[in-house]
């Protein structure tokens, strides 16, 4: 199952575009139960698609929230038109799932 | 021979549209080229990181942006919602930064034409601290910030 969530929402003539990511978000300075340190592992750049065409990139760190939510309303929006989520984190694992707008 | 009018209108038209597709292209390009930079998100204080972002550049405190569902008070650290938006025209970057946290800046958002300036995220933040936006649009850096007092930190 793709770690990706992706739901869209008519809103005044415009798309709400919601997803949830299941992801740890660890930044590297939080300490397991025996004392260690959890190494590093956050999304470092997400992108978000309009059939095909880069419409939103977003850089983070790890002080995003574990499992990050994010919205973004798209001007317009059809029904048919494609949005591709993706991201990829520090230690280069990546994911990408697709929505199509009802 | 001078062109007839409707000829003129064509090739004015044609000029038109081809501008129009290339900026887009210039600005979609930006977004396909945009890319992670490690010195804007490592532990710093909160000035080094402002001055890695945006060197001695002025800010406008703007009251056009605005924070909404980012509390006054947070209970939990570990998640803070956040919505901007703005009334600005041409957004082309949002910067979010938290204050105290040991790596200030959150997120950096690099939008397209093609949506609304509004985003939602939740963030991480180790105590009580200002929250800080900073949107860049038309070559200017306009800000705005609003302190969230954390009951029970992060660790962000």
């Amino acid at each position: 199952m793709s770690s990706i969530k992706i739901r869209t929402k008519r809103l005044d003539g415009n798309t709400q575009i919601r997803t949830l990511i299941t992801h740890p978000m660890e930044n590297g300075r939080h300490k397991d139960e025996k004392g260690k340190l959890i190494p590093a592992n956050h999304i470092q750049v997400l992108r978000v698609e309009l059939n095909e065409t880069n419409i939103i990139v977003c850089h983070m760190a790890g002080s995003i929230s574990k499992n990050p939510y994010f919205d973004f309303l798209l001007k317009g929006g059809n029904a048919g038109d494609k949005i591709t989520i993706s991201w990829v984190d520090n230690l280069g694992k990546a994911d990408s799932n697709e929505h199509t707008i009802k | 021979m001078p062109k007839s009018r409707r000829e003129f209108i064509k090739s004015a038209l044609s000029i038109a549209i081809y501008t129009l597709t290339a900026s887009s292209g210039i600005l979609y390009s930006k977004l396909a080229k945009a890319f992670w930079v490690k010195e804007y998100f490592s532990p710093d204080t909160f000035e080094n990181t402002l001055h890695q972002l945006f060197e001695d550049a002025e800010f406008i405190d703007s009251r056009k942006i605005k924070l909404s569902r980012l509390p006054r008070v947070a209970e939990n650290g570990s998640s803070v919602p956040i919505t901007v938006s703005s009334s600005l025209d041409n957004v082309e970057r949002i910067y979010i930064l938290v204050e105290k946290n040991p790596s200030p800046l959150s997120a950096e958002f690099v939008l397209s034409p093609a949506v609304e300036t509004r985003v939602s995220a939740r963030l991480k933040m180790a105590e009580t601290s200002d929250v800080i936006v900073i949107i860049e649009a038309e070559g200017k850096l306009y800000r705005k910030s609003k302190r969230v007092k954390v009951t029970v930190g992060g660790c962000s």
